[in-house]
């Protein structure tokens, strides 16, 4: 069992609980600098693993800590890519200006969204957010101006300061550099006092406006904060993916934030840099599964005859190249994750993490959840 | 078409009423409907009216299973588990009418099909006339159930306190997954009666989203509310598609749903009120 023994105030209010967090996060940052050696192939994947950090960040601080659930995420990271793309290449401004104002408009747009926000509560807001996915969708589609419409947008690799980010590693850490920083600003602002009054409206609305929280104010400012930190992350997301078009921000990619923020663990950073791994390898791993699971279960279904192995192997095979198979196996998988384990992969780690640290004592129940009845929001 | 908008939300705010929960995948019920009455219409060659009443029977039935297999489990949790948990059911039934019945676009033979009637000098087709029955049809029969059965009392009496039911000797449970049953249902008739007129295919069910724009501005949570705002947005998109220029009928649903819900977030019949602690 470890006890971590406080010795100093700091320990309370700094970044890190303790040293030995400090050194782990040390540790983890030197991993993420020299990965790139280790494999080299799959740089591009691993920045859209920080693309997406970035955009779980942005969600886990509205949904996770403020208790606002958007399902127009990928509206906002739309705004800034394109504006991003705009502000680059029509109106020919320096790369961090660019994603600068691509931010602020982004964070702009977020008060837009976040002003009759305040009235609706709960899933309200949700349906709110969803119908202004779909309006900006439909903006990107018709304001050809700017966004080129359906024929889409290509995007220039990014130059910042007269050095060029064009090749695979030097955009890794680019991303990664952008993923720290917002991390860092993040956990910082979620240590101070919005931070706080952030969760205190999470967890009771009314308790945090008896206790002096100016509600309309720190929700705006949720949504600010996390529209501004989408918008960056959509800048990104346009190198990223070098061409813009208006169906990639559909409500589909929303709902993969979101999945992503479940999946990880709402209520912790930590929880949206999983989920971002967990949601950017996926498709992959589906895809892999998708040429290995026929001959597995072909091989299995051989040991009772050689024409049945070959059957099943062919009924699998077809089962499994249908191109629905995918968003259902996404459903699966969040719908699995709110029944078994709501605070996702990051509340088991700290079940798993519990368990060693109070190794015989551990009880299940210390996790079981209450019994609860629904209590009407509405009242008669 | 403002009839089946108004059929959706009917969907969406019985549930509400009952559970306070809000069912994401309603519009992938509908289309869960409309193709299994195309399955025993087209494939089987069964009667229009059986396989109507098939159609409904069934998806009523997978209501209440999911009610009971899935959903009885999140009741008491934050309604943010619930919407994404609907979510994700309404990807798995997508995914699993593209694996049962492909991606083609289907059309559903009707005995309504291509006939017009001359109503004070307007044609009006069968198909149409045919919703507009079936909507008022079953809200009449909604409304009666819920206020004059002994069932639909009960089902009331555990939407307001679902504590106070339960002591009272109401099997809160069973009226649940009666609710998702019934609410199922009628998602099944809007698809079956959407059907002739839209086409199927599994994107059928994103007519949910709009029948949320009538929901939200009848109000969740009133009956006639949800039909009057589905009329409302279907008449908002038709003059949208005549008058605005090209584009805003397709969104003019949202605009009018974030409208709403600013100015008056709880729709024209909705009642909303301070939680208490």
């Amino acid at each position: 069992m470890r006890f971590a023994f406080k010795t100093a105030y700091d320990y309370d209010l700094g970044l890190f609980r303790d040293p030995v967090q400090r050194r782990w996060y040390g540790g983890l940052l030197a991993a993420v600098i020299l990965l790139p050696l280790a494999v080299p192939s799959y740089l591009v994947d691993i920045s859209l693993v920080f693309i997406y950090g970035l955009c779980g960040l942005s969600l886990m601080v509205l949904a996770g800590y403020t208790g606002l659930v958007s399902l127009g995420h990928a509206a906002f990271l739309g705004i800034g890519a394109y504006a991003h793309v705009f502000f680059l290449q029509d109106l020919g401004l320096p790369w961090v200006v660019s994603v600068a104002m691509a931010a602020g408009l982004s964070a702009a747009a977020g008060v837009l969204v976040g002003l009759p926000a305040l009235r609706m509560t709960g899933v309200y807001l949700t349906i709110a957010t969803l119908a202004f996915a779909l309006i900006i969708q439909e903006v990107f589609t018709r304001w050809e101006h700017v966004t080129h419409g359906l024929k889409g947008r290509p995007v220039d690799k990014p130059v910042i300061f007269g050095v060029s980010f064009a090749s695979d590693w030097a955009f890794y850490f680019l991303c990664l550099a952008v993923l720290i920083g917002g991390l860092w600003l993040t956990a910082n602002v979620l240590r101070a006092p919005t931070g706080r009054a952030w969760v205190a409206i999470r967890d009771s609305e009314i308790a945090a406006q008896s206790m002096g929280v100016h509600l309309a104010r720190y929700k705006t400012m949720a949504f600010a904060y996390s529209a501004g930190l989408m918008g960056a992350a959509g800048a990104l997301f346009a190198h990223k993916i070098g061409f813009l078009a208006p169906d990639i921000f559909s409500v589909l990619l929303s709902i993969q934030f979101l999945l992503m923020v479940v999946v990880g663990g709402l209520g912790s950073l930590h929880g949206a840099l999983y989920g971002a791994v967990f949601v950017a390898m996926l498709p992959v791993l589906i895809s892999e599964a998708r040429d290995r699971v026929p001959a597995w279960i072909g091989q299995v279904v051989a040991g009772l005859g050689k024409d049945a192995g070959a059957a099943a192997y062919l009924a699998v095979d077809r089962f499994v190249k249908q191109p629905g198979l995918e968003p259902g196996i996404f459903g699966l998988i969040l719908v699995l994750f709110i029944l078994f384990e709501p605070l996702g992969i990051y509340g088991r780690w700290r079940k798993v993490q519990l368990f060693f640290s109070t190794f015989p004592l551990y009880k299940r129940a210390t996790f079981r959840r209450q019994k609860s009845y629904m209590r009407s929001e509405r009242l008669r | 078409m403002g009839c089946i908008y108004g059929l959706v939300a009917l969907g969406f705010v019985l549930i509400y009423k009952a559970t306070e929960l809000v069912n994401f995948a309603q519009g992938d019920l509908l289309m869960l409907g409309a193709f299994v009455c195309y399955m025993f219409v087209v494939w089987y060659g069964i009667g229009y009216w059986v396989a109507l009443a098939l159609a409904v029977g069934i998806v009523a039935l997978f209501g209440a299973a999911l009610d009971r297999a899935v959903l009885r489990r999140v009741i008491g949790q934050p309604q943010f588990a619930v919407v994404m948990l609907t979510i994700g059911l309404g990807a798995m039934f997508r995914s699993f009418a593209s694996i049962t019945w492909g991606s083609e676009i289907y059309t559903l033979p009707t005995p309504f099909s291509a006939k017009t009637t001359r109503l004070g000098g307007v044609a009006v087709s069968h198909e149409y006339v045919a919703i507009i029955v079936g909507t008022v049809l079953l809200c009449a029969l909604l409304y009666a159930f819920f206020t004059y059965s002994r069932v639909g009392v009960a089902m009331q009496a555990a939407s307001q306190n679902q504590l106070a039911a339960y002591y009272m000797g109401i099997p809160v449970k069973r009226m649940f997954s009666l609710i998702w049953a019934i609410s199922a249902g009628v998602a099944a008739i809007a698809g079956v009666l959407l059907a002739p007129v839209s086409l199927i295919d599994i994107n059928l069910g994103f007519i949910g989203l709009k029948a949320f724009a009538a929901a939200v501005l009848g109000g969740f949570g009133s009956i006639p509310g949800a039909l009057v705002g589905g009329v409302t947005i279907g008449l908002i998109e038709l003059f949208s598609g005549a008058y605005l220029p090209q584009g805003v009928k397709d969104v003019a649903a949202y605009i009018v749903l974030l409208l709403v819900l600013a100015v008056r977030p709880q729709g024209m019949f909705g009642t909303v009120g301070r939680k208490k602690v």
